[in-house]
C-alpha cells in the first residue's frame, strides 16, 4: 500500500466531521459533566468551587445510594439471565427450522419496537401488586387459573422486588438476543456439524465443542450490549414505578438529584455509571482490537 | 462471514435410505417436534399477552374497566352503546387519536430522515474505517464507538445550554440533529462489521481501475450495502421514534414528539383512563412494530450477513 | 427500489399531513402579544382548571396568545427537571407554576425570578390575600410568585356507606389519632380489608405530615422547619409510632398507586377513608356523590383547627421574553373572576379574601370557613414547608419506611434531612 496523505488523506476527511462531533457531544460534554461532579454546586446557584473527590466519597458512603447499586445488581443478574437464556432458547428451537418461523421470530422480536413509555403503560399495570379481591394484571390471571399461590408483591418486594422489573426488560430484549444467536447458528458451517457427525458426536457432544464454542463471540456480544443497557436502564423504571425507594437505581437517582437541582449529586452518580460501563465496555473493546488484529 | 451467505438457510432434506431403528428414531424425533411446538406456541401466547392486554383494555368502555374482569374480553363492544350513555370504547380511541395523531406526523419526520441520514453517515464512516483505512483507524473506531455506551442523563445539561446558547428551536430540527449525532456511533459499527466481509480483491480490483475512495465507495460498496442499511434504517427509526430523554429536554409537547404526548395522556391523567392510554400506547408503538413485521426478515437476514457480530 | 422509495415518500407525506393538521402556536420572541405558560396541568381536572383560567384571560386580554407549554408525568417532576435546564440555559418561559413557599428557595436563591411586590402594590394584592398567607409568601421582604388557588392537605374523606356498615357515625369526627385507630381497628373487624388508602410516595409523605401536625401540634409543626423544633425529639417519636400503626390498615400496594387511584379505592368501597388534599374533590364530583351523603370530610384527627396549606402559584422569570403578556397572565389570575373560575374546577379555593362562599360547593365552602379561622401550617409534601431537596431527602426515608418499617432508620434519615438542609 502507497503511503502518503494522498492515501490516507481523503479517508481521514470522510471521518472527520464525525470525529470532531463526537469529540464535543460525547467527551467534550463528558468532560463539562466530570468538572461539575467536582464542585460543590448543589442547587440552581452557578457559582461553586472545586472539591475534588469529595462527592465521590460521600455518595459511597450513603445507604441509599448502596441500595441503589445492590437494586442494580438485582436486576442486572436477572435481565441477562433472562434474555440470554430465553434468547438463546428460542435461537436454539428456531435453528432447525420449523413451519411459521417467520411467525414465530416476529413475534419474539417485536417488543424491541415498543418504546419503553408503551410497555410501561402495560406492564405497570400487569405488575400490580395488589393481591385478591383487588388484583389485576398478573395477580388476577393466576387467580382466574386457579394458581392464587403464585400471586405475589412483585416489585413491592424489597429485595428481590427488582427481578419483577426485569421481567419487561427481558419481554423487550430477549428477542434481539435471539436474533443474535440466530444469527451465530445459521453461521456455522453445516460442514463443521456434519464433521462431527460423521465421528459419532452424540447431540450434546456436538453442542459442547462445536457450537457453543463457534457461538461465543456471539454471546460476549449479547452479553455486552445488554449488560451496558442494564446499567442505564431509566425509562423503564420511570413508566412503571416512578421514582421510588423500592426500584431505585442510579439512574433514578440521578434523575431524583437533578430535580432537586443538585447538579453535582448527578453528575457524579452520572461519571461513576460511566465508570461501571467503561469497565465492562473497555476490555470488550481491547479484546476485540486485539482478535480482528490477529484476523487481519 | 461473507456478504454471500445466504439470508435463509434452507431445511436440510434427508435422502438417505432408511435403516433398521429408523422409524424409532422418527417417533422420537417426532415427539421431540411436538414437544417443541408446544414449547413454542406457550412462549408465543406468553409473549403476545402484553399486546391482548392493552388491545383488550383500549375497547372496553371507561366505566367498565376494573380488576375483577381485567382479563376478560369486553362485556360491551365499543360499537354497543355504554352504561348511562357514557363514553365507548371508541371514545378511547378518539381520545388517544386527538392527543397523539399530530405528534405521530412529527416524529415520521424526525424518525425517517434521522434514519436516513445517519444510516448513510454510518455507512461512509464503516466503509472508511474497515476497507479504505488509514494509520491509527482502529484507535478511531474506538473513539467513535464508546460514545454509544454513555448515559444520556450525563450529558443533558451541557446540551441544553448548548442548545440555547446556539438558539436551536426546541422542535424536531433540533431532536433531528441530535439523534444524528448520537446515532454514528452505533451505525458506524453495523457497516464497519458489515463491511468487514468485503473481500480485499474486491478493493484491490477497484484501485487497480483507478477509482478513487468516492468512487469506490459510490459504485461498489454502496450496491452491495442494502442489509447493512436495512438494519441501522430499522435500528435508528427505532431509536429516534422512542426516544423520551431527549425530547423531554429538548422540545415540548407542542412541537415534539410522540413519546411526550404519550406520557402526557398515560401519567397526567388524573382519575385515569386506562382505556385511552392502552390505546394510545398501541397507537404510538404501530409504525415501529410495522416496520419489525414487515422487515424483521431482513433484519434478521442482516444480522446473519455480519452486521453485527464480534 | 422503486418500492421502497414510494413507501419512504409516502411516510414523509403522511407526516407532514399529520403534523400540519393541527399546528399548535409556539413561543415566539418577536410577537409581542403571546405569553408562554409552563404548568403540568396537562390533563384531567388540572387542565379542566386551566382551560376556565384561560378562558377568563382571553376574555380579559383579548389581544394577547395563551401558548401552553404543559409537561405531564411524576407529579411534575418532568416538568421540573424541563424548568431547571431551561431556566439554566437563560430560556426560561414567560411564567411558570410553582408551589408557593419554600419550593422556590432554590430559584429565589439563584436569582431567576423577578420581585413582584410592585405588582401586589398596583393590584392590591396585599390588602386582598390574609395576612398568613403574606407570611408565607415573602422571603426577605420581597414576594416572588402569585398564589392562584389554596389547597388543604389535612383532609379525611370518608365513604359514609362502609362507615355506616361497620357501626361507626361518619359525621363525627375521631376525637385524635388513637381514637380514629379503634376506628379503623372496627372496620377491619367488619371486614374491610383495607380502612384506609394510601398511594404513593408523596401521598405518604402528606399522611406523615399530618400524622407530625397531629402530635407535635401547629407550632411544634412549624418549628420543624425553622430549627425551633429538633427532628429527635419525643414528639417526632410518638408521630413515627402512630404513622407506622396507620400504615398496618393500608393497601399493601400503595407504593405504585397514584393518588386518584388510593382515592379510587375508597369510591369503590374497599376503603374507608383517604387523607388527600382537596382536589380529591373532583373525583367525588366525577362519582356523582353528594357532600355529607355518599361520603363526607373532615379535619385529620388531631389536626382539628389547623389549615395544612398549599398553594399553586405563578411566577415572573428574570428574562421572560414576553414580560408584559405574563403580567397580565399575573393579573388574570390574582383577579376576583380568574380565581373564581378556576377554582370552580379545580376544586380548590381562592386567595383571595373577597370570596363569596356561597358560590362554591359544599366542600370548599368549608375550607373556605376554616381558612379564615384556623391556624395556617405549611404543607411539606407540597413544596411550602421545605425546599425541593429537603422534602426530596424525606420523601425517600419515608419510601423506605413504606418498604422495611425501620422506625430507627426512619428518624436517623429524617434528622440527616434536615441536618443537611439546615447547614
Amino acid at each position: 500500500m502507497k503511503k502518503g496523505y494522498k492515501n490516507w488523506g481523503p479517508p481521514l476527511l470522510l471521518v472527520s466531521p464525525t470525529i470532531i462531533v463526537i469529540g464535543i457531544f460525547v467527551y467534550g460534554l463528558i468532560g463539562a459533566n466530570v468538572a461539575v461532579s467536582f464542585s460543590n454546586r448543589n442547587s440552581l446557584v452557578p457559582a461553586t468551587e472545586f472539591v475534588g473527590l469529595d462527592n465521590y466519597f460521600a455518595l459511597f458512603a450513603e445507604e441509599r445510594f448502596i441500595h441503589s447499586l445492590q437494586n442494580l445488581g438485582v436486576f442486572t443478574v436477572f435481565f441477562i439471565a433472562g434474555t440470554m437464556i430465553f434468547g438463546f432458547l428460542w435461537a436454539w428451537m428456531l435453528d432447525k427450522g420449523v413451519t411459521a418461523e417467520g411467525v414465530f421470530r416476529s413475534v419474539f422480536l417485536f417488543p424491541m419496537a415498543i418504546s419503553f413509555v408503551a410497555s410501561g403503560v402495560v406492564w405497570r399495570w400487569l405488575l400490580n401488586s395488589a393481591e385478591g379481591d383487588r388484583a389485576s394484571g398478573l395477580n388476577r390471571i393466576f387467580e382466574n387459573l386457579g394458581l392464587g399461590f403464585l400471586q405475589n408483591s412483585w416489585w413491592n418486594e424489597p429485595g428481590w422486588g427488582m427481578a419483577a422489573i426485569a421481567l419487561p426488560a427481558i419481554w423487550q430484549l430477549a428477542g434481539y438476543v435471539m436474533a443474535l444467536f440466530l444469527a451465530g447458528f445459521r453461521g456455522i458451517p453445516e460442514e463443521l456439524r456434519e464433521a462431527a457427525r460423521m465421528d459419532g458426536a452424540t447431540e450434546w457432544k456436538l453442542y459442547r465443542y462445536v457450537i457453543f464454542p463457534q457461538l461465543s463471540p456471539v454471546a460476549l456480544s449479547a452479553l455486552i450490549i445488554v449488560g451496558h443497557m442494564s446499567l442505564k436502564v431509566f425509562d423503564l423504571i420511570m413508566a412503571i414505578t416512578k421514582s421510588i425507594y423500592q426500584t431505585e437505581v442510579p439512574a433514578t437517582y440521578l434523575w431524583v438529584a437533578l430535580t432537586a437541582n443538585d447538579y453535582a449529586k448527578s453528575a457524579t452518580i452520572a461519571t461513576i455509571l460511566l465508570l461501571f460501563v467503561a469497565v465492562l465496555i473497555v476490555p470488550y473493546l481491547v479484546y476485540t482490537a486485539r482478535a480482528e488484529r490477529k484476523q487481519r | 462471514m461473507s456478504i454471500a451467505t445466504e439470508l435463509e438457510k434452507k431445511p436440510r432434506i434427508s435422502g438417505k435410505p432408511e435403516m433398521p431403528g429408523q422409524s424409532e428414531l422418527r417417533n422420537r424425533k417426532r415427539i421431540s417436534r411436538t414437544v417443541k411446538y408446544v414449547f413454542l406456541v406457550l412462549f408465543l401466547v406468553i409473549v403476545l399477552m402484553p399486546v391482548y392486554v392493552l388491545i383488550v383494555t383500549s375497547l372496553k368502555p371507561p366505566q367498565d374497566v376494573n380488576p375483577a374482569t381485567s382479563w376478560g374480553l369486553p362485556v360491551r363492544w365499543p360499537w354497543e352503546p355504554a352504561l348511562d350513555g357514557g363514553p365507548t370504547g371508541f371514545d378511547n380511541w378518539a381520545l388517544a387519536w386527538n392527543a397523539l395523531s399530530a405528534s405521530i406526523g412529527r416524529t415520521f419526520l424526525l424518525a425517517i430522515p434521522a434514519a436516513l441520514i445517519s444510516s448513510f453517515l454510518g455507512a461512509m464512516n464503516g466503509f472508511v474505517l474497515a476497507r479504505w483505512r488509514f494509520p491509527y483507524a482502529d484507535i478511531v473506531f474506538t473513539f467513535i464507538l464508546f460514545g454509544m455506551f454513555i448515559p444520556y442523563q450525563a450529558i443533558m445539561t451541557p446540551l441544553v445550554q448548548m442548545k440555547t446558547s446556539l438558539g436551536l428551536p426546541s422542535d424536531i430540527s433540533t431532536l433531528l440533529m441530535v439523534h444524528i449525532i448520537y446515532g454514528l456511533p452505533i451505525c458506524t459499527l453495523i457497516f464497519r462489521n458489515y463491511y468487514a466481509g468485503i473481500p480485499h480483491e474486491l478493493m484491490e480490483a477497484s484501485r487497480m481501475d483507478g477509482a478513487g475512495m468516492l468512487r469506490t465507495f459510490g459504485s461498489i460498496v454502496l450496491p452491495l450495502s442494502v442489509p447493512g442499511f436495512v438494519v441501522t434504517i430499522i435500528w435508528q427509526f427505532t431509536s429516534a421514534w422512542n426516544d423520551f430523554l431527549f425530547a423531554l429536554f429538548l422540545s415540548n409537547q407542542n412541537d415534539g414528539p410522540v413519546s411526550l404526548s404519550l406520557n402526557n395522556l398515560a401519567q397526567g391523567a388524573q382519575l385515569a383512563n386506562y382505556g385511552a392510554a392502552m390505546a394510545g400506547a398501541l397507537l404510538a408503538s404501530l409504525p415501529t412494530l410495522i416496520v419489525y413485521i414487515v422487515l424483521g426478515k431482513y433484519f434478521i437476514g442482516g444480522l446473519m450477513s455480519g452486521s453485527v457480530k464480534s | 427500489m422503486r418500492k421502497p422509495l414510494s413507501i419512504i415518500a409516502g411516510a414523509v407525506a403522511l407526516g407532514l399531513v399529520l403534523a400540519g393538521c393541527s399546528s399548535t402556536p409556539s413561543s415566539d420572541p418577536e410577537n409581542a402579544n403571546q405569553v408562554e405558560v409552563f404548568t403540568w396541568w396537562a390533563s384531567g381536572s388540572e387542565k379542566v382548571g386551566l382551560d376556565a383560567l384561560v378562558k377568563v384571560f382571553q376574555e380579559q386580554n383579548p389581544d394577547d396568545e395563551f401558548i401552553n407549554a404543559s409537561v405531564a408525568g411524576g407529579a411534575g417532576s418532568n416538568a421540573k427537571a424541563a424548568l431547571a435546564s431551561r431556566l439554566e440555559a437563560d430560556n426560561p418561559p414567560d411564567t411558570f407554576q410553582a408551589h408557593a413557599g419554600a419550593e422556590l428557595t432554590d430559584y429565589i436563591n439563584a436569582g431567576q425570578l423577578q420581585d413582584l411586590s410592585s405588582f401586589y402594590q398596583e393590584n392590591g394584592l396585599s390588602d386582598v390575600f390574609p395576612a398568613s398567607l403574606l407570611e408565607r409568601l415573602t422571603v426577605d421582604g420581597a414576594i416572588y410568585s402569585v398564589p392562584s388557588n389554596i389547597h388543604r392537605a389535612n383532609v379525611v374523606w370518608a365513604n359514609t356507606q362502609v362507615l355506616k356498615d361497620a357501626g361507626i357515625d361518619p359525621m363525627e369526627a375521631p376525637a385524635d389519632l388513637d381514637a380514629w385507630i379503634a376506628d379503623l381497628d372496627k372496620l377491619k373487624a367488619a371486614g374491610v380489608e383495607t380502612p384506609l388508602a394510601l398511594g404513593t410516595e408523596w401521598t405518604q409523605m402528606q399522611l406523615f405530615e399530618n400524622v407530625l401536625i397531629a402530635d407535635l401540634g401547629a407550632e411544634g409543626y412549624s418549628g420543624l422547619w425553622t430549627g425551633d423544633t429538633a427532628w429527635d425529639s419525643a414528639g417526632v417519636d410518638t408521630a413515627i409510632a402512630h404513622y407506622g400503626q396507620l400504615l398496618d390498615y393500608t393497601n399493601s400496594d400503595f407504593a405504585g398507586l397514584d393518588w386518584d387511584a388510593a382515592t379510587q379505592i375508597v369510591l369503590d368501597g374497599n376503603a374507608g377513608y383517604n387523607v388527600m388534599g382537596d382536589w380529591a374533590e373532583s373525583a367525588f364530583q366525577q362519582a356523582g356523590w353528594t357532600y355529607d351523603n355518599e361520603y363526607t370530610t373532615w379535619a385529620t384527627p388531631g389536626t382539628d383547627g389547623v389549615f395544612d396549606f398549599l398553594a399553586d402559584s405563578f411566577t415572573l422569570p428574570v428574562g421572560a421574553p414576553h414580560e408584559q403578556a405574563a403580567t397580565n397572565w399575573l393579573t388574570t389570575i390574582s383577579s376576583a373572576e380568574g380565581q373564581k373560575a378556576f377554582n370552580l374546577a379545580k376544586g380548590s379555593i381562592p386567595a383571595r379574601t373577597d370570596t363569596v362562599a356561597a358560590d362554591y360547593p359544599a366542600y370548599q365552602q368549608t375550607a373556605i370557613k376554616s381558612f379564615g379561622e384556623d391556624t395556617v401550617v405549611s404543607s411539606l409534601a407540597h413544596g411550602a414547608a421545605a425546599s425541593i431537596a429537603w422534602s426530596g431527602d424525606i420523601s425517600s426515608a419515608i419510601g423506605k419506611f413504606g418498604a422495611d418499617r425501620d422506625a430507627a432508620s426512619l428518624l436517623s434519615g429524617l434528622v440527616a434531612a434536615s441536618d443537611k438542609a439546615q447547614g
